[in-house]
């Protein structure tokens, strides 16, 4: 029962991390794709408490920012201009979920603009782009997952299911795809494809390139345990009594597979998100302004970047915390189904 | 830095010729020690610093030289290459930008302006201790404007319809005799290297001339007049050049030029990776840096020189697709070209655009906003009738009601536009995915014309895949993309503002211009190149600056300084804005104190 409430606690992790993403537009101060062209670059605000002349202040403030004279980035702050940070204002449009149309930010400063994780090359809010970046990183990754676990399992079913040269056949296909290199497979697709893609488009494009690829594994090992569940006393009993193929798959085979479904769902999903940044840092991702993390990563691309703007590796950071959690998740799913025999599938994708 | 060298070159397209020089051969004089002054050479003397013998320069090429033969270089990294081991007859001089006397000492020009007569140093010797006289440069210009071998420079050569003529009068005067007047005049002999007629005759008579010369050829096979010969290529890494000890230039106090012993081109394709062999001290002197990089090694001071030379003569742009193109095959383009040929919606767009924006965040305040295709770094030619209109929505809002557009509330509550028909207005833009600049305007005008309601989305795009877009299949909607040229006279971009021309970006070699405007740029640029006079040439030129700011088939948006940089022990180290930006001089620069490269 401890290792019961062991992933229930992940799960929960796993939950918060992914609601404030979801909520991205609320917690976000500001619309990703804004630029402030007076403020690129700009480091992350300090927020204070303590202002210029030593005055302790309940509410948090920061002090504006504003490029010092004759340079381009170089910034000074203005002691005398203190903002405030409020919570809950009305802010930047956007749309919860995509259709619920909001304008409450949890913070925010009225009149000017914060900085928490600083501003990119065109002074868009680099807090607010991780947070909305990861809507497609992590969607991208979960639908991916759901489509791989949905053709996995149905191909791995049916090939330990019915055995024969439909296993034979099916166990082959999935080789040959485990062996492509996937990412020229990837490029290769992308060069068939018409030249200006919407974001929506290169998203959905993203999902079914990674689903396509990535289903051999999990048919492998849902046909393993498909071929050793059906040789059970239990279900050679139910098909003695005249059970058909379709119940004893629903009814006695796939429900032992779903331990192994869930594992790999739990291995699967940081990979699928991982490919979809390796993707966007490539340029093949969904395109400029919608932000994704690979693609906010795609700037530590110019060497000029890299050595003088180290906030912009933070979505190289924020990932940390969900592969954490996931890998938590498949760990404890794997110690609690006390099979042991999943395959490790690490840096395979 | 990408650069359209593959289009540069189309030519100057007024007609064709052939010139028949007669060779005659003369008796070559006996040879001299290389070392020593020969009392007979007539040795050009250049002012400045006098600098210390040795040391070995190293100088990173963005790509390898496709060739070192003059003949059919047409890439960048091959022309500075080539630049540094061969001379020309009269030379450019990159800062002052006026002409200087190079192998030829003097040069005179008839008072009607069709004859030049130039008169040869003499005593001069190849870099295989070969004499040099005029008949390598008869033989020279022979081969340039020879039909069958296709040489890059032909085009240059032929004027008014008809080649050049050269005559040889004796051993060190030639006069050229051209159909019509030149508005260039002497500039046209800048970068018309001077061939080796003892080692190139034979190859020539064989018609195997355009393939000599390849980045394989033995040492001793090769030959020239510049500072540096070869030495040593090494497929995919680097190019050895060494000293060529009979240059023909010297400083103020007679020491045979150039002062270093080695000039060593590495071949490091990416800027990044340029910038970081600089500074490991791999390599020595360092160009075309972009405006980021210029400033982190900018904040190591202390044991760099860094230069900002001014704004060079890049001019970044954007262009619509304009062609004819078959509705049957791309109706989309097709389609959206109702929109592309209305001059007011290019206008439209220029309004919109930030240029300001593009100069501060793009190039860190280090360039300038352009409204023409002649930048700051031209004073020379830059109209001064073409106006600097502020960005203003409001102009391009009105600009567009009056072309017929319309806003309609889109889905997120943001107005789109709209044309006569209810199609929302959204394009590609393609942009060359090598270069970070130019994707970062993308994303600039990407937002400016959000403003406006319109939708672009930024195609980044390889650059070859994006010419043969541009050029071949003429499957693109709207571009970005950069011009450098190599000279600041307007000659040099011909090709492009003539609708005939090869880079007549957004509708490249028509039969007859499409446009009014078209044909009226075409006269003008065909009568200022055969105009005598400056004045009259300018005149002629400001107009057709004027006719492109009117309809806009380029909206110029801002050209970078030449930043550059070195070692605080480089001497002479004088940065041009005109290419090659820092190895213009190379034969002066040297180490200062005991180099400590020269025993690597």
């Amino acid at each position: 029962m401890i290792q019961h409430s062991n992933w229930k606690r992940w799960l929960i992790a796993l939950a918060v991390l992914h609601g404030i993403v979801a909520f991205a537009g609320f917690f976000a101060p500001y619309d990703p794709t804004e630029q402030d062209r007076e403020r690129p670059y700009l480091p992350p605000m300090r927020i204070h408490l303590m202002d210029a002349q030593g005055h302790f202040h309940l509410r948090p403030f920061s002090y504006a920012e504003h490029l010092r004279s004759g340079s381009f980035d170089q910034f000074e702050e203005n002691t005398d201009q203190a903002i405030p940070l409020e919570f809950f204002v009305t802010g930047a449009r956007y749309r919860l979920f995509g259709f619920l149309p909001l304008r409450m930010h949890l913070f925010g400063a009225p009149a000017n603009r914060i900085y928490l994780l600083g501003s990119d090359a065109y002074g868009r809010d680099q807090f607010s782009r991780i947070l909305y970046g990861g809507q497609i990183s992590l969607l991208a990754g979960l639908l991916g997952a759901g489509l791989t676990l949905f053709f996995g399992t149905l191909i791995g079913a049916t090939a330990g299911y019915y055995g024969g040269w439909r296993d034979g056949l099916l166990m082959r296909v999935a080789e040959l795809f485990v062996a492509l290199p996937w990412l020229y497979l990837l490029f290769a697709l992308r060069a068939f494809l018409p030249l200006a893609v919407s974001p929506l488009q290169a998203f959905f494009l993203i999902i079914t390139v990674i689903g396509a690829v990535g289903w051999a594994r999990p048919a492998r090992l849902v046909r393993g345990v498909v071929l050793s569940a059906k040789e059970r006393d239990f279900v050679r009993a139910a098909r003695g009594f005249g059970a058909t193929d379709g119940y004893l798959l629903r009814r006695h085979i796939l429900p032992e597979t779903s331990s192994v479904i869930l594992t790999q769902a739990a291995i699967l999903v940081p990979q699928f998100v991982l490919a979809e940044m390796t993707l966007s840092f490539l340029g093949l991702g969904v395109p400029e302004p919608v932000p994704s993390w690979g693609s906010l990563l795609a700037s530590l691309q110019q060497y000029s970047v890299l050595v003088s703007s180290w906030w912009m590796y933070a979505p190289a950071l924020a990932i940390v915390p969900f592969f954490l959690v996931y890998l938590g998740l498949a760990s404890a799913l794997q110690q609690d189904a006390g099979t042991g025999k999943i395959e490790k599938t690490t840096g395979g994708t | 830095m990408v650069r359209m060298a593959r289009l540069s070159v189309l030519g100057r397209l007024l007609g064709c010729g052939l010139l028949m020089a007669s060779s005659i051969v003369l008796l070559r004089p006996a040879r001299g020690t290389p070392q020593q002054q020969n009392p007979s050479e007539e040795l050009f003397t250049l002012p400045g610093e006098l600098g210390n013998r040795g040391g070995r320069l190293v100088v990173s090429l963005r790509a390898e030289p496709k060739t070192l033969n003059p003949l059919t270089a047409v890439d960048a990294p091959s022309r500075e290459a080539i630049g540094a081991m061969h001379a020309d007859l009269v030379h450019i001089n990159r800062v002052t930008q006026l002409t200087e006397p190079a192998l030829a000492k003097s040069w005179k020009i008839s008072p009607d302006g069709l004859e030049y007569t130039l008169i040869l140093r003499k005593g001069l010797r190849f870099s295989d201790g070969q004499p040099f006289d005029a008949d390598d440069v008869l033989f020279t210009f022979r081969v340039y404007l020879d039909e069958n071998v296709h040489a890059t420079q032909r085009d240059l050569l032929i004027i008014g319809g008809k080649p050049i003529t050269v005559r040889k009068v004796d051993a060190w005067t030639i006069v050229f005799r051209m159909a019509k007047t030149y508005g260039v005049r002497e500039r046209l002999f800048d970068s018309v290297v001077i061939l080796p007629r003892h080692l190139l005759e034979k190859p020539y008579e064989e018609g195997k001339l355009p393939q000599i010369w390849s980045n394989s050829t033995p040492a001793n096979q090769w030959a020239g007049l510049g500072p540096f010969r070869l030495k040593e290529y090494v497929p995919g890494q680097r190019l050895v050049l060494e000293r060529n000890p009979y240059y023909w230039k010297a400083d103020s106090k007679a020491n045979r030029l150039p002062y270093l012993d080695e000039l060593v081109f590495l071949f490091v394709p990416n800027a990044d990776a340029q910038v970081l062999r600089f500074q490991s001290g791999e390599t020595d002197v360092i160009s075309r840096l972009g405006a980021q990089n210029f400033a982190v090694l900018g904040r190591q001071e202390h044991r760099y020189t860094m230069a900002d030379a001014g704004p060079g003569l890049e001019y970044n742009f954007l262009f619509f697709n304009l062609n004819d193109v078959d509705e049957k095959k791309s109706p989309e383009i097709a389609r959206k070209q109702k929109w592309f040929r209305q001059v007011k919606f290019r206008q439209a767009v220029s309004a919109a655009v930030d240029r300001e924006a593009i100069v501060r965040l793009v190039y860190q305040g280090r360039g300038a906003a352009l409204w023409g295709p002649v930048t700051p770094g031209n004073p020379r030619w830059v109209s001064t009738s073409v106006g600097h209109p502020a960005r203003s929505f409001e102009r391009a809002r009105s600009l567009l009601k009056e072309a017929g557009f319309s806003w309609s509330s889109g889905q997120q509550g943001d107005p789109t536009l709209v044309d006569e028909d209810g199609k929302t207005v959204e394009f590609s833009a393609l942009t060359s995915s090598t270069s970070a600049d130019r994707t970062k305007m993308a994303t600039l005008i990407q937002d400016d014309l959000k403003q406006l309601g319109m939708r672009v989305q930024v195609v980044p795009l390889e650059l070859r895949s994006l010419i043969d877009r541009i050029t071949l299949t003429k499957e693109y909607e709207a571009c970005i993309l950069a011009i450098v040229s190599p000279d600041a006279d307007p000659n040099v971009d011909l090709n492009t503002w003539l609708s005939s021309g090869g880079n007549h970006l957004w509708n490249p070699s028509q039969a007859h211009p499409s446009t009014a405007w078209e044909a009226e740029i075409d006269r003008l640029m065909e009568q200022q190149l055969v105009a005598p006079s400056y004045e009259q040439r300018k005149k002629l030129y400001d107009r057709v600056q004027e006719i492109l700011a009117e309809n806009q088939p380029m909206i110029f948006l801002a050209s970078p300084d030449i930043l550059v940089g070195a070692k605080n022990s480089i001497g002479n180290f004088h940065p041009a804005v005109l290419e090659p930006y820092v190895l213009w001089n190379v034969e002066q620069l040297y180490f200062k104190s005991n180099p400590e490269k020269s025993g690597r």
